[in-house]
């Protein structure tokens, strides 16, 4: 099944025989005080930095995440959609819990873009619902309901059922638009959590074969030498149907580990990506 | 081994996470006839606070943390009714839980390990809870405290939520209220009008017993 999301210039298509597709997480400033600052005066320069990394790094799609609390996040949103969109031509991830974020930032943005995100939550599911429908884009989905992130895969699984079902049946959203996101748990709490995860990820595309994506950083959280760890996830996850991420783009390690496992995976044909990233690097450092 | 060499074991075993051998140290020691105090207050409670520091260091990461944790509270299973007996007193009791809409546990566990191992009698409502769960358990259990974490920017407004939820029955002045999580701030805990806040696990326990103190200086004038 394949996932296409699009800007003016540029189509992208996550999907299971495709190189797999790497969303970078940068623009956002959870964790990111200096950042938060600036946006809460309506500084939005540093985009520009957090834009040109993760274009360098090999980013193939931006997620945009403008959660500073005390502020209108609708209007933050749309202006941060609208600049980057003038900077690049990466189509965009639109990530808010706030409805009416989403909805301005949908309205100003150019092409098909993947919204981030809905829950199994039945107020969440018709409020996000429908403003992914009238504007065409995609959806992220990920299956926690009220009270619980099950940690039994196949209960998982129950809650996508019933997403796709509303999804599809209710709001005639077509199936290749939604994307799970499996949810990625840290190893550092339980370190029986990420099989989980991966038998997630399985279970899913045996069972509807969509496309999925999940936050990469979320798995090694609290650990020491993360990137080591993202970059020994993400071709595991790539194995069990995992066909995006949403990652630290200017990760070289992790980025790296991602083109070796589309190599190996049969995704990279004759090795021309793997080979041409290997003389971008030489000429960059001769 | 001698109560010192007991102590400094506690301590050490403490430190690494080895349940098992800190729960048989502790019945070691109550069977030489320690005083369930003095494991707490010179083994156990200090090698918590070393495990905090170093987290805080950047020495010690999660998985360390939580178990020395687990160890901790094995311990006071055994010591927790012995104390009740001997009438020590509890720092207070601090009613926990992640607000409606996050399912983020990690930080909020740090923190209950760091108030457990304070002396504090935590109740942990998990994660998701909505503002009626918080009232109906603040009138059951009474806390001197009732923390709120949030992890993510988009669910820190259930603070404010929350906070209206106590006012609405009564309860807001009969409890001390303090936030936190990743992305709060104290800025943001003065806008919903908490109490307390702080940036981390030593710095949350520190602000629980100064405002407990206040509140009970406060009371006694």
């Amino acid at each position: 099944m394949e996932t296409v999301i699009s800007s003016p210039g540029r189509t992208v298509t996550i999907g299971p025989d495709e190189p797999f597709c790497v969303i970078g997480e940068r623009i956002n400033p959870t964790g990111r005080p200096k950042f938060q600052e600036k946006l809460r005066a309506g500084d939005l320069s540093r985009i520009e930095v957090d834009v040109a990394e993760q274009v360098a790094g090999g980013a193939m799609v931006l997620d945009v995440n403008m959660g500073v609390p005390l502020t209108d996040e609708a209007e933050l949103l749309s202006k941060a959609v609208t600049m980057v969109q003038g900077l690049t031509d990466l189509p965009l991830v639109i990530d808010s819990s706030v409805v009416e974020a989403l909805d301005a930032a949908l309205r100003v943005y150019q092409g098909k873009p993947l919204v981030n995100s809905v829950t199994g939550e039945q107020e969440r599911l018709d409020q996000i619902l429908p403003l992914v429908k009238r504007y065409g884009a995609a959806v992220i989905a990920l299956p926690n309901e009220e009270d619980e992130i099950p940690d039994d895969p196949r209960k998982r699984l129950e809650i996508v059922r019933k997403i796709i079902d509303v999804a599809v049946g209710q709001y005639g959203i077509p199936l290749e638009d939604i994307v799970i996101d499996p949810l990625a748990m840290p190893i550092g709490a339980d370190t029986t959590l990420v099989n989980k995860t991966l038998e997630t990820i399985w279970l899913i595309r045996e069972e509807f074969g969509v496309n999925m994506t999940l936050g990469a950083g979320n798995v090694s959280f609290g650990m020491p030498d993360r990137d080591a760890i993202g970059a020994t996830f993400l071709p595991m996850a790539m194995h069990c149907g995992l066909t995006s991420a949403i990652m630290d783009a200017r990760s070289p390690v992790m980025v790296e580990a991602v083109k070796a496992a589309d190599l190996l995976l049969g995704n990279d044909a004759w090795g021309a990506n793997w080979i041409a990233a290997h003389r971008a690097k030489r000429r960059a450092a001769p | 081994m001698g109560p010192d060499e007991i102590l400094k074991a506690l301590y050490d075993e403490t430190l690494v996470g080895n349940g098992p051998r800190v729960l048989e140290l502790t019945n070691l020691g109550l069977e030489q006839g320690m005083t369930p105090e003095t494991m707490l207050f010179d083994a156990l409670i200090p090698s918590l606070e070393e495990v905090g520091a170093r987290f805080e260091r950047g020495d010690f990461f999660v998985p360390e943390m939580l178990i020395a944790g687990k160890a901790m509270s094995g311990a006071l299973d055994v010591l927790r009714p012995l104390l009740a007996d001997t009438g020590a007193e509890t720092a207070g009791t601090f009613l926990m839980g992640t607000v409606k809409g996050d399912v983020h546990d990690i930080g909020k566990n740090l923190v209950n390990i760091m108030l457990e191992g304070a002396g504090f009698h935590v109740i942990d409502l998990g994660v998701q809870v909505a503002p009626e769960k918080f009232v109906t358990a603040i009138q059951e259990h009474k806390p001197d405290v009732v923390g709120f974490s949030a992890f993510l920017t988009t669910t820190m407004p259930m603070f404010k939520a929350n906070m209206n939820a106590l006012q609405k029955a009564g309860l807001r002045d009969q409890v001390i209220v303090m936030v936190g999580g990743a992305p709060v701030t104290q800025e943001y805990a003065d806008a919903v009008g908490a109490d307390g806040y702080a940036a981390d696990a030593s710095a949350a326990v520190k602000r629980a017993k100064e405002l407990i103190r206040q509140r009970r200086v406060a009371a006694t004038v």
